[in-house]
């Protein structure tokens, strides 16, 4: 019988290997030194922000937390290719990318410690908080293209999930309408290889995760997710498409997870030592470290400087999140409506002011 | 001044509300073209074009969570879900973001949106399209339950859902969607939410109901007149919040009081209504309070559903067995 063929490829991007040498012609804004060193610092920034809040939850002063820890680079990619015009919906391992954003330190020390003002920005209102059940954020993202396009605002949303999530409905249902309807989603998948215990491989048989776009019609590409330049340039070509009226795109980001799944967890019940080992060689912030000082000059200087700079930004930011009160009992419902109903009113006389 | 049905009365609200806020859209399965399978949604397609009135792809999950993005940022979806038995895909997004997006973000994103589904039995529908499943949403902190009884208050209760700030789940009793008609007047006037609505002053016995239940307890309070029963009904409409000032003051006057739902007896509405009663009305009871329920089973398919759905005849029962305990 005669037949046609949909073969699909799935096309994997890189500009710096390992060790930070150029892959290949690194995009314009790559050889921008200033551009790089905001990059760098913006990750540095995110793995001092990652230990001292691992400390502070060992220590009894935050709650469980979800260390970015090896996946800086996806973080700061996305987040540096996004404008003030598109809406970010993250995962809650996304740090890097909210404080990019604009979400304060402090912020994230709040809302890891426990307090919903955490999730009330100061800038970047229009982003989401994170979302906690895993890939139930992908539909938001649907509707905020389609407020968006609605609307007429420029601009698009741009939502970030784990490896894990890709194996969940709501994924493939946000993905499906986005391209059903065209809408300005960036879908960013954070591949760090691990669900908690759960390998990659035990999430699905299909060869890459980026392919699932190729069933909604949308494009689907893998990015080498610990190469910052790479994850920017991607992200930046995805959301010109998207704000050019072309619809939406999948970016697999190829990364590991080189911590604890959260603070709660113990990794070496079900992954080897030696696997995590041979990660570190691959992760994001010493390649770009070894490309700054090849290229542009990078002293160790400038990176004892950067190091006390994050170390003096983040202790300060500690000591105002320690240094904050909670909110009064009652900040339980004071957001719960917009006006609060005869019921909810009564709950403000049962737990009074206090 | 029109005879509209209920559903003609839920097309008229749904379209007066587009009319007045063109960030008002609606979306969810066939509700385009086709106009919806009960027609709430006929011609909206036709007048207000393609992009307010959207077929989505056949996605509860997404249609739920798809509002909730589109409510924080600044369009005011109304929803369709096709049957209330559809709903359960739903629940992850009301329970896990629509409700709770005002709240965990102190205020900075909220969800103004609306959530319509058909809902309840009495239409001889096909299996997983009758159940009556209020009581697992009202249970959700931050969202509001809503069930009109008639076509009018289907119009005003819906528009002021689509003009509130936060979410609203709004079931259709479709067993009323065109059983009666009454004058509607398009005045885009709003009912107020959050409250009870007294459709008649007795003196003797309170009965609570909403939605379909209204019918027979209504016809209930008629029979029960003749013979000097003197009857103070209340349709609750709101299930979320309750409106427990109204229930309290009339059983404080009435001392009896019966609660009829169509959905299952335990852990149902009528449970938190009579605790309620319980804790702040023990000393004006005359006599215990007493439900008339669905039965604690899986809704019957078409033969067996007459049998399920309680009735006028159940609610006299009740209601004689609760004024004759001394
Ligand atoms: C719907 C849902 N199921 C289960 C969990 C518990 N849980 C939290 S994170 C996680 C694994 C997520 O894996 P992945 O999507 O790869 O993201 P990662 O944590 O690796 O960033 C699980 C099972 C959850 N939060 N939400
Ligand atoms: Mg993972």
């Amino acid at each position: 019988m005669p037949t046609r063929s949909a073969g699909f490829q799935i096309n994997c991007s890189a500009f710096l290997d390992a060790v930070g040498k150029p892959i290949g012609d690194l995009p314009k804004f790559a050889r921008n030194k200033d551009i790089l060193v905001a990059l760098y610092s913006a990750m540095v920034k995110t793995r001092t922000f990652d230990s001292k809040a691992i400390a502070l939850q060992r220590t009894g002063q935050l709650g469980t937390y979800a260390s970015s820890l090896g996946q800086e680079a996806i973080g700061v990619g996305v987040a540096s290719a996004m404008t003030d015009d598109d809406v970010f919906v993250p995962s809650f391992r996304e740090h890097g990318a909210q404080l990019w954003r604009g979400v304060s330190l402090e912020e994230l020390f709040l809302y890891w410690g426990g307090d919903e003002r955490g999730n009330d920005f100061a800038k970047s209102r229009q982003d989401f908080p994170v979302c906690i059940p895993v890939a139930s954020q992908f539909p938001h993202a649907a509707g905020v293209a389609l407020a968006k396009v609605q609307k007429g605002d420029p601009g698009a949303a741009v939502v970030v999930a784990g490896d894990g999530a890709t194996s969940k409905g709501d994924f493939y249902e946000a993905m499906n309408v986005v391209g059903a309807w065209n809408l300005p989603v960036v879908f960013v998948i954070n591949n760090n290889q691990w669900a908690i215990s759960v390998p990659r491989e035990g999430q699905t048989a299909a060869k890459t995760l980026a392919q699932k776009a190729i069933a909604c019609g949308i494009p689907g590409e893998q990015v080498d997710g610990n190469d910052v330049i790479a994850v920017q340039a991607i992200i930046s070509r995805a959301l010109t498409r998207a704000r050019a009226g072309k619809g939406g795109m999948l970016i697999e980001c190829l990364s590991y997870r080189l911590g604890d799944h959260t603070t709660a967890d113990d990794a070496s019940r079900y992954r080897e030592d030696a696997e995590v080992s041979a990660h570190w060689q691959l992760e994001p912030l010493i390649r770009l470290r070894n490309h700054l000082v090849a290229t542009h000059g990078w002293t160790k200087e400038d990176e004892q400087l950067l190091l006390r700079t994050c170390k003096k930004e983040v202790e300060a930011a500690t000591d105002t999140y320690l240094a904050t009160a909670p909110e009064p009992a009652r900040a339980m419902f004071d957001t719960l409506f917009a006006k609060a109903p005869a019921d909810v009113a009564a709950l403000f006389e049962e737990v009074g002011n206090g | 001044m029109a005879e509209l049905t209920m559903i003609e009365a839920i097309r008229t609200a749904l379209s007066r509300a587009m009319e007045e806020d063109p960030d008002v859209i609606i979306f969810g399965e066939d509700v385009g073209i086709d106009g919806g399978v009960f027609r709430a949604t006929d011609g909206l397609f036709q007048h207000f074009g393609s992009s307010r009135v959207r077929d989505t792809p056949l996605s509860e999950a997404l249609i739920a969570g798809m509002a909730v993005g589109a409510a924080a940022h600044g369009l005011r979806p109304v929803a369709e879900i096709q049957f209330s038995g559809f709903i359960y895909p739903t629940l992850d997004q009301l329970a896990n973001h629509a409700s709770r997006l005002r709240n965990r973000t102190r205020g900075r994103l909220t969800c103004p949106m609306v959530l319509r589904a058909p809902y309840g039995g009495g239409i001889k529908a096909p299996e997983h399209h009758s159940e009556s499943i209020e009581a697992m949403l009202a249970h959700i902190p931050g969202l509001r339950v809503v069930i009109p009884s008639t076509p009018a208050r289907a119009y005003g209760l819906l528009l002021a859902a689509i003009r509130d700030p936060d979410p609203v789940v709004f079931l259709e009793p479709k067993r009323l969607y065109r059983s009666t008609s009454e004058a509607v007047e398009d005045t885009g006037e709003a009912l107020p939410l959050d409250k009870a609505f007294v459709l008649q002053e007795g003196t003797d016995l309170t009965i609570v109901a909403w939605g379909a239940m209204i019918k027979g307890a209504t016809e209930a309070t008629l029979q029960l007149a003749e013979s000097g029963i003197s009857v103070d009904l209340i349709d609750l409409a709101t299930l979320k919040p309750i409106d427990r000032a109204t229930i309290r003051a009339s059983v404080e006057k009435t001392g009896r009081c019966v609660i009829v739902h169509e959905a299952p007896l335990t852990a149902g509405l009528g449970a938190e209504i009579s605790a309620d009663l319980a804790e702040h009305c023990l000393t004006s009871l005359l006599a215990p309070i007493k439900r008339v329920a669905g039965y604690d089973t899986v809704m019957p398919y078409l033969r067996l559903e007459a049998h399920y759905m309680p009735d006028t005849a159940h609610i006299i029962d009740a209601a004689r067995n609760v004024m004759e305990f001394s």
